[in-house]
């Protein structure tokens, strides 16, 4: 209780500040794990490289930021400050390489499911080569 | 459950995606799967050193998270640039 200021001491409800803290930590890294393993089942499972790399990255970049934040939210002090800014970096950084990723897989030839309903980006590249 | 069994269980979770994403960046069909798979290995791991960072108590784990995580990011970005077929200096 001592490292945090009087006013967020709770007096009303009959928790304190520490135990909720805990409480919360615990509960965004579970989710994050969860976020985790749905994600890679879907690296595992989807049938193309775009399918792929859209349910992976969403779901694994969720899940790594919950699991950071709530490591920041058990930790506290110095170390917590640390997991959350790693928890911004990874928020910036992560969908910046998957979006580079997809165009470099787009430019190098790779083929779209045969499922797929439409190439937009093959639309907007063919439109630019004509003009 | 304790504090302790929680964990543990939140290891063995993590260590089995890896083992899915070690599993795709072996058996991918083309080179993008490949890299995918490396990139979202590093996010994971990312998570796995701050969980051992929370196990342990101890901080140097969070050093090396967050150099992970800028490296994973920075070779992700060399290897679109390497798929795209342009070189490093466009």
């Amino acid at each position: 209780m001592s490292s945090w200021p009087l006013a967020l001491q709770s007096h009303v409800f009959d928790f304190d500040v520490e135990e909720l803290r805990w409480f919360l930590g615990i509960a965004l890294i579970v989710i994050g794990t969860a976020f985790d393993a749905l994600g890679c089942l879907g690296l595992l499972r989807m049938p193309d490289v775009y399918n792929r790399l859209q349910a992976a990255t969403k779901c694994v970049t969720l899940g790594t930021c919950s699991i950071l934040l709530g490591a920041a939210l058990i930790l506290g002090g110095a170390m917590g400050v640390k997991a959350f800014l790693c928890m911004i970096f990874v928020l910036i950084s992560s969908p910046v390489s998957a979006h580079a990723l997809a165009r470099g897989a787009h430019r190098s030839g790779i083929r779209l499911w045969e499922g797929s309903v439409g190439d937009a980006y093959l639309e907007d590249r063919n439109r630019r080569g004509e003009e | 459950m304790s504090y302790e069994a929680l964990l543990n269980g939140i290891f063995l979770v993590l260590l089995a995606c890896s083992f899915l994403c070690l599993y795709r960046a072996a058996a991918g069909p083309t080179a993008p799967d490949r890299t995918v798979a490396v990139d979202i290995l590093g996010t994971m791991i990312v998570a796995f050193c701050v969980l051992l960072s929370l196990y342990t108590g101890r901080d140097f784990y969070l050093n090396v998270a967050i150099s992970w995580a800028l490296l994973s990011f920075v070779g992700a970005i060399a290897l679109a640039k390497y798929l795209e077929g342009k070189h490093f200096d466009e």
